[in-house]
């Protein structure tokens, strides 16, 4: 029975063995269907611990964390897991095995037992959504960085997990490959799948429906993006809004443009001079 | 005294079906106390540019000299040229591999032999400049955060007191905070050590920032060669070579061709006192509530 929540941690605290300080402290977040949910934070604020303890990689030292109602502590339960929840990492290199395209999406559809037909289906319409079709037969070192993590994106796909982790995925890739991605992961958005996002950008999670900052290893804002983003908090946290942000808050305070202009180039543009 | 490149060219894989031409024809030079950041697209040969400054990789076409030294296989000359020449990698996190902090610092000047308390002392210098507390050295660099590991890495390459250092996007995956500190400590080591930095990156705010001149590479060419501000007017059309223009440079250049009086910018300080300035926004803006109502 589908559960409400995606995942549901209930007051975690991870501790890494020979470490003094926790990495999570008392976290507890629900993450429901088809969220987008962008977990910010600086280096060290305790984000892919928590990628990895959603995905049972770690099990919680303290409290506890379902993923689609199933406790992460419960060994048998590993495989429901992490067919539900896709783990994709920030180096695309780390997480291809295949040698052609199609050999590495369809990677995680054979280890689940498929039957060939299924496999070929589920691969080609992992491949089209993140427009990889046309190098399925190709040799995966031929790929770009984008399309390497597109490719890992895909491989998740293929096995039809309602919801991915993706840590930091664009932080190797040049602004090209990093729209590339973002575009992907909005239209599997818009497709009812749960995202969870974790970056240090800011403006990455501008797309995003809710946006949890981290910091030190406990939740420090739970929000609307705008609502986070435009805090003044974001440095004492080790963030810092994108130079478009502070011209927006600075153009807003000044009466230049109406608050509730969207935070892109055009939209400032369109404000500042309006075609009419 | 300088690093020389001239007329470089590099072919991977050359005389069989993968042959790639990485590099061809690249001449600049980089002297002590300057700042030369390389941006161009994935794959544009800003990675195999770096490896030939150190001698990672002898130039196939043209040639590279440090400090006059010519970077050639079997001149036994190498060992010197990497004492002058720190390279930082890309992602240098992966490529710790001592078991603790101090002895992954003190990986270089051990290596060339410093007494004990010579490298003791770079250690700990190297640590400071980066923020690593002492309290960490006997502690495993692999227990840290990716960003912290990042900067022990390259705290073992400054303890080698380099002349030059040639950092591979080392602020990729940093947050904005890490980013900031690493630049500062780059440009003092500059204006205090007359350190030769090269830099490579993505990020063309932080180029247009730092930089004393800039080396845009497109398919393994020279694109471009100049200051910051000579660069200012090409970027905004530089989509076609996989570089998206800053969003504040973008947006000045939109308002600029608009007939707008603002200056080219990619600050956005400059272009909200510009705007700010300028009565005629505040005119439209409300010229535009009228129309809205």
């Amino acid at each position: 029975m589908p559960q409400e929540f995606v995942c549901d941690l209930r007051e975690v605290w991870y501790t890494y063995s020979g470490a003094r300080a926790p990495a999570l402290r008392d976290i507890s977040l629900r993450i429901q269907r088809g969220e987008w949910l962008g977990i910010l934070g600086s280096n060290g604020s305790g984000k892919s611990t928590l990628a990895r303890v959603m995905n049972a990689l770690l099990i919680p030292t303290q409290g506890a964390c379902f993923v689609e109602g199933f406790p992460t502590s419960d060994t048998a339960s590993l495989w429901e897991i992490r067919r539900r929840m896709a783990l994709v990492f920030q180096n695309p290199e780390n997480q291809i095995v295949g040698a052609t395209v199609e050999d590495d999406a369809a990677f995680g559809p054979e280890n689940l037992g498929f039957p060939p037909d299924e496999i070929r289906s589920r691969v080609r319409s992992a491949l089209a959504v993140t427009g990889l079709s046309a190098k399925a037969g190709k040799p995966t070192y031929t790929l770009s960085g984008g399309e390497k993590q597109r490719l890992a994106i895909a491989g998740a796909l293929a096995i039809d997990s309602p919801c991915l982790v993706l840590d930091e995925p664009t932080a190797m890739l040049d602004p090209v490959g990093r729209a590339e991605v973002l575009d992907v992961l909005a239209s599997l958005h818009a497709q009812g799948r749960t995202i969870l996002y974790i970056t240090h950008r800011l403006e990455e999670t501008l797309l995003c429906s809710r946006v949890v900052v981290l910091n030190n290893g406990a939740v420090v804002a739970d929000g609307a993006a705008d609502d986070v983003l435009s805090a003044d908090a974001c440095g004492g946290w080790g963030l810092e809004p994108p130079p478009l942000l502070l011209l927006r808050k600075a153009l807003i305070d000044s009466g230049r443009i109406p608050s509730d202009t969207l935070p892109s180039y055009t939209a400032l543009e369109a404000a500042l001079c309006p075609s009419s | 005294m300088s690093i020389v490149v001239s007329a470089l060219g590099y072919t991977y894989h050359p005389g069989t079906p993968l042959e790639t031409v990485a590099l061809e024809d690249i001449s600049f030079q980089l002297e002590p106390g300057q700042w030369i950041s390389v941006v161009g697209h994935t794959g544009s040969g800003k990675s195999t540019l770096a490896q030939h400054l150190n001698g990672l990789l002898p130039p196939q076409r043209g040639s590279v000299e440090v400090d006059g030294i010519p970077c050639r296989k079997g001149e036994g000359r190498l060992r010197e040229i990497r004492r002058i020449v720190g390279l930082v990698f890309q992602y240098p996190e992966q490529q710790l591999f001592a078991e603790t902090v101090f002895d992954e610092i003190s990986y270089a000047p051990r290596n060339w032999s410093c007494p004990e308390q010579e490298v003791e002392r770079r250690v700990r210098t190297a640590a400071e400049r980066l923020g690593i507390p002492e309290a960490t050295f006997q502690r495993s660099p692999f227990h840290f955060s990716g960003g912290e590991k990042r900067k022990i890495a390259i705290a073992s390459v400054l303890a080698a007191s380099p002349r030059y250092l040639v950092l591979d996007e080392p602020t990729a995956g940093l947050d904005t905070t890490s980013r900031k500190e690493l630049l500062a400590l780059l440009k003092e080591l500059r204006s205090s050590e007359g350190l030769g930095i090269l830099l490579i990156t993505h990020d063309l705010e932080m180029a247009l920032e730092m930089s004393s001149r800039i080396l845009l590479l497109h398919e393994g060419r020279r694109f471009f060669w100049g200051t910051p501000d000579e660069l200012l007017p090409e970027l905004t059309e530089r989509n076609a070579v996989r570089l998206a223009p800053p969003d504040i440079l973008a947006l000045s250049s939109r308002l600029l061709s608009r007939g707008c009086s603002v200056p080219l910018t990619w600050d956005w300080e400059t272009l909200a006192n510009a705007l700010n300035r300028d009565p005629s926004f505040i005119l439209r803006k409300n010229e535009a509530d009228e129309c809205a109502s």
